[in-house]
């Protein structure tokens, strides 16, 4: 499966604002930890990741979940994921 | 003929707007069905029923205000002709709609999970009384008992509208009133919440009032302890590391989990304080401190804490917090906790001293789980760790009570494999 940069953004996006709909993501510093820039607790953000399976096919093992802790480590994370079939 | 009333989902609840029914007469009920939607404090709310049989009349509308324990419904029993009850019911009782004197409270109201106590048994209506008995909560009654506010005298000055606590307290604050002939409304209250609040209002004034009771009527002592709870978190992320997305287990529920379990060991933490005593509760109901997204919060309950297999209280917690933040909660899930967990969470600050939710005599405070230097068989280590703290009510149970109980939860989570 393969995905723009565009494309994976708008489904990170979609995907936390499915469970965080006043999420506002023009507000938001892409080099800040996301959970607490959206206030995301950890049912949250278990939910976003469940999301984000739905949408690009790409599950996020607990042990990554220090790579994904801002939304630009987050969408590199997923590209590269994506990006190795 | 089964009447069925206005839930009480909390014992800070007085009333409630009605907002719809999802039944008609003549509709087939299940115990457990959600019914009818009712506004209030908390939000709207899905009100389950807990009797089958068959809807036979509809006697609330929508935009009403009722207040706790009146009827909502007729519901015709198995067996009874739905169409021959609601006859029977709009014979017996005229135009005007007593509440009953007495409510299920809502620890004695049969939840879905579990056997259902057989003492739900309908009591019939009797023939339309003599003399209606003022229209006031439980909350109101208990708070008019106590005060020694005569609720016939306040109910001829509210003419008639629903008492509630707030109108209690302010006729047992006001000088007694001169024997004034009825036609002087003197100091007429004025009703409790007033329609034009909004959700947000609402909620806090509920907030509000629970917390205020809890610090007027309960002595609380506080403990906490620093946990070490790496051994639980490894264990979880090896448990977590064979499951699917769907399948992982939050560290929220595993240490709801332990709370549940440590209960069994210290029994007099779970259960409610009413009437002057405290009446241990053999099921654990935790109640899961909620913060809303819109602000505010609520407290469900996620149901026999301590029978559920991790799992299946994942999956309970994941439910009833999903219902809560879409604004989507059932009366079960309001109704019956027998203790409070606070979790701050992984987000949160690292130590909370919780209030105590009224009538429950103890709140657990869990908080942010942080990596931490240890000292484990003389030497320094890394672990992470985790404040957890009791609030109790000294009435009931002493520190030593809630020392033990904290023991008890530092031992489960030193052992997150046993059953």
């Amino acid at each position: 499966m393969t995905a723009t940069p565009a494309e994976i953004r708008q489904a990170v996006i979609d995907s936390v604002q499915a469970i965080a709909p006043e999420a506002d993501f023009t507000a938001l510093d892409p080099h800040r930890p996301l959970r607490e820039e959206l206030d995301l607790d950890s049912f949250d953000f278990l939910n976003v990741l469940i999301e984000l399976h739905g949408r690009l096919g790409v599950e996020i093992p607990e042990a990554d979940y220090a790579k994904v802790g801002t939304l630009d480590a987050l969408l590199a994370y997923v590209a590269a994921r994506l990006d190795a079939g | 003929m089964i009447e069925f009333r206005m839930p009480s989902l909390g014992a800070d609840m007085e009333d409630g707007v009605f907002v719809e029914w999802r039944v008609d007469a003549g509709a087939r009920v299940e115990r457990g069905q959600v019914v009818c939607v009712v506004e209030t404090q908390k939000g709207a709310i899905e009100v389950e029923i807990w009797d089958a049989g068959t809807i036979a009349r509809l006697i609330t509308e929508p935009g009403q205000r009722i207040p706790v324990g009146q009827a909502l419904a007729i519901v015709a029993a198995d067996g009874e002709d739905w169409q021959a009850v609601a006859a029977a019911s709009v014979a017996a009782t005229p135009a005007p709609r007593a509440a009953p004197e007495t409510v299920p409270s809502p620890i004695a109201t049969p939840r879905a999970a579990g056997a259902a106590p057989a003492s739900q048994a309908p009591v019939a209506r009797p023939a339309a009384p003599a003399r209606l008995p003022p229209r006031a909560s439980p909350a109101a009654r208990k708070r008019a008992a106590e005060l020694g506010v005569d609720l016939d005298a306040l109910a001829a000055v509210t003419g008639g509208a629903p008492i509630s606590v707030a109108d209690v307290e302010r006729a047992a604050a006001a000088p007694a009133p001169p024997p004034s002939p009825p036609t002087v409304p003197a100091a007429a209250p004025a009703a409790a919440v007033p329609a034009s609040q909004s959700p947000e209002a609402a909620m806090r004034a509920a907030i509000a009032a629970a917390m205020a009771r809890s610090k007027r009527e309960i002595p609380h002592y506080y403990l906490g302890t620093e946990i070490d709870v790496e051994a639980a978190q490894q264990w979880l992320e090896r448990y977590n590391a064979a499951q699917p997305l769907a399948g992982r287990v939050l560290f929220a529920a595993l240490a709801l989990r332990a709370v549940a379990l440590a209960l069994h060991e210290v029994p007099d933490l779970n259960g409610q304080f009413a009437d002057g005593r405290f009446r241990r509760s053999e099921a654990i109901h935790i109640g899961v401190v909620t913060s809303l997204r819109g602000g505010g919060i609520v407290v469900p309950a996620v149901h026999d804490a301590d029978r559920l297999a991790l799992p299946e209280l994942m999956a309970s917690l994941r439910d009833v917090l999903a219902r809560a933040r879409s604004g989507r909660l059932r009366s079960s899930d309001l109704a019956d906790s027998t203790i409070t967990v606070t979790n701050l969470g992984d987000l949160g600050v690292e130590t909370v001293y919780g209030v105590i939710y009224p009538p429950q005599v103890a709140l657990v405070g869990l908080g942010r789980v942080v990596a931490r230097a240890v000292v484990r068989d003389g030497a320094i280590v890394a672990a992470r760790t985790m404040t957890a703290t009791l609030s109790g009510d000294h009435r009931v149970t002493d520190g030593l009570t809630g020392a033990r109980f904290l023991a008890a939860l530092r031992e489960r989570l030193a052992h997150p494999e046993a059953p």
